[in-house]
């Protein structure tokens, strides 16, 4: 964990692309069969995108990496079980969530909660004119900062909603809240980020004080 | 409806932003101010989904720390496994082997309390 003194270096930034779904049933299907070697093809191939879900939530390097590996673990004891109504991705997204959960309730009895330092994201869109460019390069790292400054029961809600469309009722599972109390800390959570990215007239100045 | 609401009646889905309740609804066609602000939360919710497809490439060895991880929690599991099957025998083992002594040690205990008897 960065001890506010010496910033962490920003994590290693490539472009990567989400792996098509589709693209991964005959592995889940061998991994569920005992294939070990599908599920180490899995994990090369899903890591990134857990991965960056754990980093979100958790605004972290060393927690991110520590979250997924708990959380394939998990996948691996579970696979037998899971029945393909999800995508793998989305069912390593709810693991991963919950795993993060169950991480920051430990951190915060242990009083470590901190602010993250501002990583840097791969731009996966890249067909657009170097201005609108410019302008959503921009965008985005004013929202990764935004999202790593919210308390991070609310960023965990609004990441999993809005980033990676999780419906209200699993994200109510994955961290033992109730569905509506998933959906007032979602309104909370975009409120807070539209009044800091784009306020109202008005809105500024109570931001800048 | 009150202006300071809209956000706990705006919903998003792959199609996009909307009001939910049908009087929030009729509010914002007739509220410049909440149009001007469903406008900022669907371009705010735009900018969440783009996000996806933004991915950290975590430093390299984390698929091989995955595999190690899964190998120790593996044998871990493989050896409380082992040994809650072999405890039942190992208790039943312990618990024969008490019994034989206690018998053995009754056995000898009469044994010597006749011979006591007989040289009396």
């Amino acid at each position: 964990m960065s001890d506010g003194g010496n910033p962490v270096p920003a994590p290693e930034v490539e472009p990567v692309m989400p792996v098509p779904a589709d693209a991964l049933s005959p592995l889940v299907a061998a991994a569920r069969e005992g294939d070990r070697a599908a599920f180490e093809e899995l994990v090369r191939r899903t890591s990134a995108e857990t991965y960056t879900l754990a980093y979100r939530l958790l605004g972290n390097e060393e927690d991110a990496r520590d979250v997924v590996q708990e959380a394939y673990i998990r996948a691996y004891r579970g696979i037998g079980k899971f029945r393909g109504e999800s995508q793998f991705t989305t069912w390593m997204y709810r693991i991963t969530a919950n795993c993060a959960v169950t991480w920051l309730d430990r951190r915060r009895r242990h009083h470590h909660e901190e602010l993250a330092d501002d990583a840097q994201f791969a731009d996966g869109s890249a067909d657009r004119d170097p201005q609108a460019r410019a302008d959503a390069s921009a965008l985005r790292s004013e929202l990764n900062v935004a999202l790593q400054e919210l308390p991070p029961r609310l960023r965990a809600v609004v990441v999993l909603r809005d980033v990676y469309d999780l419906p209200h009722e699993a994200i109510a599972a994955e961290l033992g809240i109730s569905e509506s109390a998933a959906k007032v800390r979602l309104h909370r959570a975009r409120r807070r980020l539209r009044e800091r990215l784009f306020p109202m007239p008005g809105e500024e100045k109570a931001h800048a004080v | 409806m009150r202006c300071e609401e809209l956000a706990e009646v705006v919903s998003a889905s792959d199609e996009g932003v909307v009001v939910d309740d049908w009087r929030a609804r009729r509010h914002v066609e007739t509220c410049l101010r909440c149009q001007a602000e469903l406008a900022r939360y669907r371009k705010l919710v735009r900018a969440l989904r783009a996000l996806r497809a933004d991915l950290l490439q975590p430093e390299a060895g984390l698929v091989a720390d995955v595999m190690a991880c899964l190998e120790d929690a593996g044998e871990r599991h493989a050896l409380r496994s082992l040994l809650s099957e072999h405890k039942v025998a190992y208790v039943g083992g312990l618990a024969v082997a008490t019994a034989g002594a206690a018998g053995a040690f009754v056995i000898a205990s009469r044994t010597r309390g006749r011979r006591v008897a007989l040289a009396g």
